[in-house]
């Protein structure tokens, strides 16, 4: 017998040892950050950068499968008990010695899990980690000549890339509104004074939005340098229409915010993505409702929000709960209730 | 359906008016539910786990008495654990809410025979929208037995106070064979129901899985104490089904709990449906110890009005219903754990006889029958 073998029945052994429960949820309570557990990391420390944003370092578990500079990873985050998933760009080089890796976090307004990393995230915690992902990255070939554009948080990816490998000539052109704003401003000034970069600070308060066709004077040869750009939609759509105009697109490289605006309102357009039906509903009848009258196969209880009968995963849009008129997102993971749920916006219910 | 209906002199407005101050006292536990409930239940999980874990582990060595005591006595809290506090309230989705996919009411399984997926639908779906209805809530008697003077008599009853004492001894059993339907099922052409006999499958392998965790494979595990820990896994599992069996029968069988006809939940209202739940409930008064023991289901009556609310809150909650009570005039059936325990069991044996119709009853006859 091969020992894989050998090590699965010991393991289905130990599964009839614990039953219901698996040997991992033991494991779990003493080493939560094992080879072969679902795969996390412990805060270990928060360090401020700016007034809204800051540094977390993470230690991840045994199963982290390390980064590439300028990627992201979703991290799961309990925020006043609700465990809440987003997504933040890597901004630790690769070589890290310690193993430790380090996100970057800009607080948003209203926004849960940002403000709650910037200003409330205590070393110890224990966050859920995915392994990293994102095509925002280097080539393998260095280009000569490289810029990068970037805004507000969007400096995170960049800095990752920075951090990790040296270009011969790197540019640089960061929107901020002010100077304090601007994310890792000591370490880019470090950087400059040991020319290893240029560096076009643009603050928005004083000097206006960044005007694209202005690059020209910002940095003249823009053109003929490999580019990464990060920020906001409205820069990004900007920069991408004129380097298509001046036949460079396959230079630029962008990585968009996902847009997380869900439309909110009374009732919508209810997709059922799994029977592939769409319909209109109103704000005011349960979604087990719109879905029974559709014709779809939905699972069902008491029809009171009592027996839990009915969970389903929301996969996009918001639905209101009839009963306290509390919002619910879709996130991976969130289920609802359908029987006293109804759309609050198009929603996608996965039956 | 009591002679007297205790709710007579309630308006249908007043009715109404209960339900919206009960819905108030539901949104406002939820608008402040947060970090410090996660926190609870996460530490009541872990500290389950721990007790556990060091109780077979001391069962090892169950060769020794004290050891034996021991373990046999923590085993037996973890189990009621696992099945009260954590499970039960679990499998509610009292803490869906926290969106942890491990704490949660669709992945949940817990230590007992009985698939988590199938006691959900007849407790969640079926016992909790019918609470006490004749005929619609199986909990009532479980099938096996007469709660109701307007229940029909049969000489089958004669043996009820035995069933309920053999359906508390092994009471895990006793639910999974209820949420199987076993008695209505068992009839020939039922049982090739498909659906059932996937079902029965199910439960055939929570049962395998259990039996050879308790009686095989831990015993075997402390080698020359293999006997008393087989004695000592028995134990704790006849304590468990013991003690779940005495909360359970508190939350729906004392005297002065009400039952309801069936055509009486026609078209019911919300108002309607919170005062069936306020009267066909009752709680167990006591410590905290006490409240934690039981899962919190001492506050069977805010267990019934809010199922989905984190059983931590319903201490709190309990003050606020308890007051609507009185403002209602409501009788709050509550009591000590051996004084409702007798109650119901006083019930149990009373009503194994016939009766004539409901007024028939008095004290004096009552005791004669406990006595007979
Ligand atoms: S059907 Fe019971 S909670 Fe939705």
């Amino acid at each position: 017998m091969t020992s894989t073998a050998l090590r699965s029945r010991a393991w289905k052994l130990l599964e009839m040892v614990t039953t219901p429960l698996l040997p991992s949820d033991y494991l779990d309570l003493v080493s939560p950050l094992r080879a072969g557990a679902d795969l996390r990391g412990r805060i270990e420390a928060v360090h401020p950068e700016t007034g809204d944003a800051a540094t977390i370092v993470i230690r991840p578990g045994r199963g982290w499968r390390g980064h590439t500079a300028g990627q992201y990873v979703r991290i799961g985050v309990d925020v006043d008990g609700v465990r809440l998933w987003r997504a933040y760009s890597l901004t630790s080089p690769t070589d890290r010695q310690d193993g430790r890796v380090t996100i970057t976090v800009k607080a948003i307004p209203d926004g849960k899990v940002s403000n709650h990393l910037v200003r409330r995230a205590k070393p110890g915690t224990l966050i859920q980690l995915d392994q990293p992902t994102g095509d925002f990255v280097l080539p393998e070939a260095k280009p000569a000549k490289v810029l990068y554009l970037t805004a507000g948080s969007g400096i995170t990816p960049v800095m990752g890339m920075l951090r990790d490998t040296e270009f011969d000539d790197v540019v640089m052109v960061h929107c901020a509104p002010q100077p304090h704003d601007v994310i890792f401003r000591d370490e880019l000034h470090d950087l400059v004074a040991d020319k290893k970069l240029r560096l076009t600070e643009v603050h928005t308060d004083t000097d206006g939005m960044l005007d694209i066709a202005r690059l020209d004077e910002l940095v003249p040869d823009w053109a003929e340098r490999e580019t990464w750009a990060c920020g906001p939609a409205g820069l990004l759509d900007a920069a991408e229409e004129h380097w298509s105009q001046h036949g460079v697109h396959e230079r630029l490289h962008t990585e968009r915010f996902r847009p997380s605006i869900v439309v909110t309102g009374d009732g919508g357009e209810v997709t059922f993505s799994a029977t592939g039906k769409s319909v209109d509903a109103d704000g005011a009848t349960p979604l087990l409702d719109v879905g029974e009258e559709a014709g779809v196969l939905m699972p069902s209880g008491c029809r009171m929000g009592i027996c839990f009968g009915c969970v389903t995963p929301l996969k996009a849009g918001a639905v209101r709960d009839l009963r306290t008129g509390e919002i619910t997102e879709a996130e991976p993971g969130v289920l609802i209730q359908t029987c006293v749920s109804a759309a609050a916006g198009p929603c996608d219910i996965e039956r | 359906m009591t002679a007297i209906d205790p709710t007579a002199h309630l308006t249908a407005q007043q009715i109404e008016e209960l339900g919206r101050e009960l819905d108030a006292i539901r949104d406002e536990v939820i608008a402040d539910r947060g970090e410090k409930d996660a926190a609870y239940i996460r530490k009541v999980i872990s500290a389950q786990r721990k007790l556990e874990l060091v109780s077979r582990g001391v069962l090892l060595f169950s060769i020794f008495p004290p050891a034996w005591l021991l373990g046999t006595a923590g085993l037996s809290v973890a189990k009621i654990m696992d099945n009260m506090e954590i499970g039960h309230n679990i499998l509610h989705g009292q803490w869906d809410w926290m969106r942890d996919p491990k704490i949660h009411s669709t992945t949940w399984e817990w230590d007992h025979v009985s698939p988590s997926e199938q006691w959900k639908h007849s407790h969640n779906e079926l016992h909790h929208t019918y609470t006490n209805v004749i005929g619609k809530d199986n909990d009532l008697g479980y099938g096996i037995m007469r709660v109701d003077e307007d229940q029909k008599w049969h000489p089958f009853h004669l043996g009820q106070p035995l069933w309920n004492f053999l359906n508390a001894c092994f009471f895990e059993y006793g639910i999974a064979a209820y949420d199987l339907e076993l008695g209505k099922n068992l009839h020939k052409r039922r049982r090739k129901n498909p659906e059932f006999r996937a079902r029965a499958k199910a439960v055939g392998r929570k049962i395998r899985k259990q039996v050879l965790k308790d009686y095989v494979i831990h015993p075997l595990l402390s080698g020359p104490s293999f006997l008393p820990t087989l004695a000592a896994t028995f134990t704790a599992n006849l304590v468990r089904n013991v003690w779940t069996h005495s909360v359970i029968m508190c939350g729906h069988f004392p005297e002065g709990v009400q039952v309801f006809e069936r055509r009486s939940i026609k078209g019911e209202t919300r108002g309607q449906w919170y005062l069936r739940q306020m009267m066909g409930s009752a709680n167990i008064s006591g410590s905290k110890a006490m409240h934690f023991m039981t899962g919190n289901l001492s506050h069977q009556i805010e267990h019934h009005l809010f199922p989905d609310l984190p059983s931590n809150r319903y201490a709190e909650v309990a003050v606020k219903v308890r007051a609507l009570f009185e403002k209602y005039e409501l009788e709050y059936v509550t009591g000590p754990l051996p004084k409702q325990v007798f109650s119901a069991w006083h019930k149990v044996f009373r009503l194994s006889l016939p009766n004539k119709k409901p007024e028939v009853e008095t004290p004096d006859r009552e005791q004669e029958l406990v006595a007979a």
